[in-house]
């Protein structure tokens, strides 16, 4: 097949930034930085969520699970995060912190505004999502998947105060 | 290719050019429902004039979706190849009555979800058929149900694209018959090496819709199970992108080249690209849930890597598009370094709605790759940086280079001449303007965090900081961008609806719309290139190493479960 100098050098240099591309994502990926989603947070009954040990009144909100690691379980449903909506999310900074969630009716998205915590809320899957805050301050949540007519309304809070500042006692 | 010189298409293959009008007629009505959706959202959610009602919002956006991107982009492939297959093969498609019939049956389909959709701003019920709506979006996540017509008339619509597809193969095989020795022209080459992939890619969403959803909405099984179908919807969901862009390409190898004045460089390596488009589209839906929890990790870093691989195709259209257009401009007397673009009919609305659509492709590829990127998407994913990349690539790149493509053809179907010549020229640079402001505007507001497909533009409880200029002004670039787009979509149609009247009769004998052979013909390619059903094979088997191992697991323990029952919007 007869193909043109410029094209063959057109050709090596593609291939060379595609590689470089998938390079960088991998080091991205696999180096420091964010967990990302996987499915190692198993599967629920949409319909019994609120009898599960995570998901119940109980269960939902932040828990102490090491020294420094806290869990916290949310559950989305249609316009709210629960907690996050009618009362804030609070957690400290410098501290290992996993999120597990799921949702009670449709799709919905959980993203921490300005953060890499962005994920979608599957109803039958138990999302799980490990981070740390640096940097104490207040952060929104936003619902940013479509989940009915009042999508628009559904956000919430997340409050991250400095380590020496958190009482777990609270929680 | 023997096409007569001063042949008409219509007068060659009147059934066709009927069958490509009536296409094409649709989907301009199409784009123009999407396009006052459009205008509308826009405006709304910047809070510049707000004639609806938030919780309307998704009603719109629903209409805007489906017609923009399943009615508009696939009425524009089944156009173009209707038209291209039979010019280049040189006969006619031969079976008027399976041609016409597929054109009704898709055209039922549009109706009925256009029904469902509209009857979202119906509030209650509607006598017999309950509660009429389907404010789903294009996505139509379970569980959040639509009536069940929409699930009918989307799945009728496949349908007549399948039965599309089977008309153009069956003229592929009457014409092998009796060319056996011959390579397949280029342009049929492309007609059928895309519909070979999108009949493999929407398998996924067939089987959605006709054994999950459409059930379910029925009221005959009683749950699905959201992952499942949502994976389901994506492994068509992203071959559709690369479906969506293949009329455009088709324009750019074989079209454009004839408008800049200059002709193909490479047609092997054309079969290159979309032999790779073939093998690589299918398996890569994945990448659309890189945010999902309950698919491994594993698969997201394969899909990954795959996804990248078909930045190649693209790159080497972008080579062949730039090539044939400095070669054209050459031949057309141009010199220098860059001072070859001056010599381009800039003037042709057919060549700069073609010549902007690659500019656009090229600004979308590069927010494409952020996206592709598994680790940057976790800040852009279900941003306005989303519909920023999209309304580059299938809302500019395809939309503008079917706007040429559509001014060109326009004689060619009709035998008369275009009108209101001068709105035809500065209505792709309408929207090129348009675009500009509304796509970098949405990019920016989308690394602000400002989410997508939302009614409103602020939050109650905390407020948005842009990283690249601040948020009012982002605003009004959204919305003076979406009135230029608004107003170039109506310019394109009202030309279009003023040609059909009033456009004066054509002269063939003083036109020659022939497409030159390329510098370097099919004759320099292997043969094997040639070979559809190796590659269709190997196709296959790529789908199913890709998506066998999630589906089988997820479908062992219960197709329904984890199962979600049906909730209205
Ligand atoms: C007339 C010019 C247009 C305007 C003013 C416009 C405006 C918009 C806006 C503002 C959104 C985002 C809404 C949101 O997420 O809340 C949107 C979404 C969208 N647009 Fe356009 N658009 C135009 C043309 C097009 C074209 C030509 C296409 C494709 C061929 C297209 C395809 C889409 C799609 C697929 C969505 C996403 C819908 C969803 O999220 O469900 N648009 N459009
Ligand atoms: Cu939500
Ligand atoms: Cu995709």
């Amino acid at each position: 097949m007869d193909i043109h100098k410029y094209e063959k050098i057109w050709l090596a240099v593609a291939l060379v930034f595609i590689v470089g591309l998938v390079a960088t994502v991998t080091y991205g990926a696999l180096g420091p930085g964010i967990k990302m989603v996987s499915d190692n947070g198993g599967t629920i009954s949409p319909a019994n969520v609120t009898q599960s040990e995570r998901f119940s009144a109980q269960g939902r909100g932040v828990h102490k699970v090491g020294p420094n690691h806290y869990e916290v379980n949310v559950l989305a449903r249609q316009f709210l995060f629960m907690p996050g909506t009618t009362q804030p999310i609070t957690v400290p900074t410098d501290s290992k912190i996993t999120f597990y969630y799921t949702s009670a009716d449709v799709i919905h998205g959980f993203e921490i505004v300005g953060t890499n915590v962005n994920t979608m809320v599957i109803p039958g899957q138990v999302g799980k999502m490990t981070t740390r805050f640096e940097e104490p301050g207040e952060y929104g949540i936003i619902c940013n998947e479509y989940c009915g007519s009042g999508h628009h309304t559904m956000e919430g809070k997340l409050n991250v105060v400095p380590k020496s500042e958190f009482n777990a006692s609270e929680v | 290719m023997a096409t007569g010189q001063n042949e008409l298409f219509k007068d060659k293959f009147p059934t066709e050019a009927k069958a490509v009008r009536r296409i094409f007629v649709v989907g301009v009505i199409t784009l123009g429902i999407g396009a006052i959706m459009g205008v509308l959202q826009v405006l709304h959610r910047t809070d510049k004039l707000r004639i609806i009602s938030s919780g309307d919002y998704y009603t719109y956006l629903t209409i805007h979706g489906v017609n923009m991107v399943i009615f508009w982009a696939i009425l524009a492939i089944l156009g173009t190849f209707t038209w291209a297959v039979p010019r280049s093969l040189d006969r006619s498609l031969g079976n008027p009555k399976f041609t016409c019939g597929w054109i009704r049956l898709g055209l039922i389909g549009i109706i009925l979800a256009e029904i469902a959709m509209f009857a979202g701003f119906i509030k209650g019920d509607v006598p017999i058929l309950g509660n009429m709506q389907a404010d789903v979006l294009y996505t139509f996540y379970a569980p959040l149900k639509a009536h069940p017509i929409f699930y009918i008339g989307l799945a009728l619509y496949v349908i007549a694209s399948w039965l599309a597809g089977f008309d153009y193969f069956t003229a592929l095989w009457d014409w092998k018959k009796d060319n056996p020795d011959e390579r397949i022209p280029l342009q049929t080459f492309i007609a059928v090496t895309t519909m070979m992939f999108w009949q493999l890619a929407s398998l996924g969403i067939a089987i959605e819709v006709l054994f999950f959803l459409l059930p379910w909405s029925l009221g005959i099984i009683p749950q699905v199970d959201p992952l499942l179908t949502r994976t389901l919807f994506w492994m068509t969901g992203h071959p559709i992108v690369y479906f969506w862009l293949m009329p455009a390409y088709l324009a750019w190898y074989t079209v454009l080249p004839k408008l800049s004045g200059g002709r193909l460089f490479s047609d092997p390596l054309a079969r290159v690209v979309f032999i790779l488009f073939l093998l690589l589209s299918s398996p890569v839906g994945f990448h659309h849930q890189y945010m999902d929890p309950g698919v491994p990790n594993g698969f997201k870093y394969v899909v990954m890597s795959n996804t990248m691989f078909l930045l190649l195709p693209s790159l080497l259209t972008a080579f062949t598009a730039v090539a044939s257009m400095e070669h054209g401009a050459r031949q057309r007397g141009g010199t220098g370094r860059l001072g070859w673009l001056k010599a381009l009919p800039w003037e042709k609305p057919q060549f700069s709605a073609m010549a902007f659509a690659g500019l656009f492709f090229a600004a979308g590829g590069f927010s494409g790759m952020v996206n592709a990127a598994l680790n940057l998407n976790y800040l852009v994913h279900n941003t306005l940086w989303v519909p920023g990349h999209f309304h580059l690539t299938v809302g500019s790149a395809v939309t503008l280079t079917m706007m040429g493509l559509i001014y060109w053809l326009f004689p060619q179907l009709t035998g008369k001449d275009l009108s209101l010549k001068g709105l035809a020229m500065v209505q792709p640079y309408l929207w090129f303007i348009g675009m500009t402001f509304m796509s970098n505007a949405m990019h920016r507001a989308g690394l602000a965090g400002v989410p997508r497909r939302t009614a409103e533009p602020t939050y109650r409880l905390f407020d948005f900081h842009a990283v690249l200029g601040n948020m009012s002004e982002i605003r009004w670039q959204l919305a003076i961008g979406g009135v230029f787009l608004f107003i170039s979509a109506f310019a394109f149609i009202a030309v279009l609806v003023a040609s059909v009247f009033a456009g004066s009769r054509i002269d063939a004998a003083q036109h020659d719309f022939t497409i030159p052979e390329p510098l370097s013909g099919p004759e320099d390619g292997p043969l094997i290139l040639d070979n559809l059903k190796l590659w269709g094979a190997i196709a296959v088997v790529l789908v199913l190493l890709a998506y066998g191992v999630p589906l089988m697991s997820w479908v062992t323990d219960g197709p329904l479960q984890p199962g979600a029952i049906p909730v209205r919007p």
